[in-house]
């Protein structure tokens, strides 16, 4: 590709022979006081030896190899392993050992979807969220648009969503302030008997785990 | 006044504004709710902001309210309902 900067020609970037990454400028404007304040912090910790960039750029790559996937197998095993299931209920942290996920100081805490509940998740303080088995929130998430209106008008969020909870099923908004992460169990979909848990996993997307989403079976 | 509050006990919010970094979201001030569950003991994150040790460590509840109740024009169905985690000093039996 390194004589390809300049195309500028049509193309569907669906075609998987055309598979660069989206484009983004780079961010050419001046730092901000708290950009300024990280590199400082960033610098003296290398130069007094405290931190090695390579620990750092370590770090980041921890960082960004937090996935929903966890999740979505930590999902898939709950719904086909009953007793993992009340585990996972019961004590969050000790359940998401078992898959040797750390999950840091924060308590986790998982909501099940029933027929008579639905539950969602947000953080209106800041961006609370189950890094370590989500990965970094996305956008809509750390909104304010999203962080001021799913507590106030719920059922008309999860509708923007694609997602209409009949009246006679509760809406159970959870708003994660401080010390507990959340992560929503979701209910296990008609039409799914008897795929292995690899299967299920396939299913079980982010969204779901935050709860403006179900899985659906493919 | 602060109390030991078990699961389904009813709680009112203290209403009230002092300033610095505070873990209870204003439109829960003043609101009613349940004790859902007894999450345990963390340090005061209200103090940890500042840099101190948040010794004596704060009991945590998660407290469920009904939205009519938070919201006067709520719109959704009566059943529905928010859970917010709550830090025992914010809270008074109602």
């Amino acid at each position: 590709m390194a004589d390809d900067r300049d195309h500028d020609h049509d193309h569907d970037h669906a075609n998987p022979l055309h598979n660069h990454p989206p484009l983004q400028p780079d961010d050419e404007s001046p730092p901000g006081r708290h950009e300024v304040m990280t590199e400082a912090m960033r610098e003296l910790l290398v130069e007094k030896g405290v931190l090695s960039a390579d620990d750092i750029r370590a770090a980041l790559e921890n960082i960004d190899s937090w996935a929903p996937s966890k999740g979505a197998q930590i999902v898939a095993r709950a719904w086909t392993d009953d007793a993992f299931r009340k585990r996972l209920l019961a004590d969050g942290n000790a359940a998401l050992a078992e898959f040797g996920i750390d999950s840091g100081g924060a308590k986790v805490t998982v909501v099940e979807n029933t027929d008579r509940v639905h539950n969602v998740i947000v953080c209106t303080l800041c961006s609370c969220y189950p890094r370590a088995v989500l990965g970094l929130p996305p956008d809509w998430y750390r909104s304010k648009n999203y962080r001021r209106r799913v507590v106030v008008e719920p059922r008309a969020v999860l509708e923007e969503f694609g997602l209409r909870v009949p009246d006679d099923r509760a809406v159970r908004v959870h708003d994660s302030l401080a010390d507990l992460r959340y992560l929503v169990l979701p209910r296990r979909p008609e039409g799914t008997d008897g795929w292995t848990e690899e299967q299920l996993a396939g299913i079980v997307t982010r969204d779901c785990m935050v709860g403006v989403a179900e899985p659906r079976p493919e | 006044m602060t109390g030991s509050f078990t699961p389904g006990d009813r709680v009112r919010v203290i209403r009230a504004h002092p300033p610095g970094h505070r873990r209870t979201p204003y439109y829960i001030r003043g609101k009613e709710g349940v004790i859902e569950r007894i999450c345990g003991a963390f340090p005061n994150p209200e103090e940890l902001a500042y840099g101190f040790d948040g010794r004596p460590a704060k009991t945590l509840y998660r407290v469920r309210f009904r939205q009519k109740d938070v919201w006067p024009d709520y719109a959704g169905a009566e059943i529905d309902t928010v859970d917010v985690d709550i830090y025992e000093h914010w809270l008074n039996p109602a």
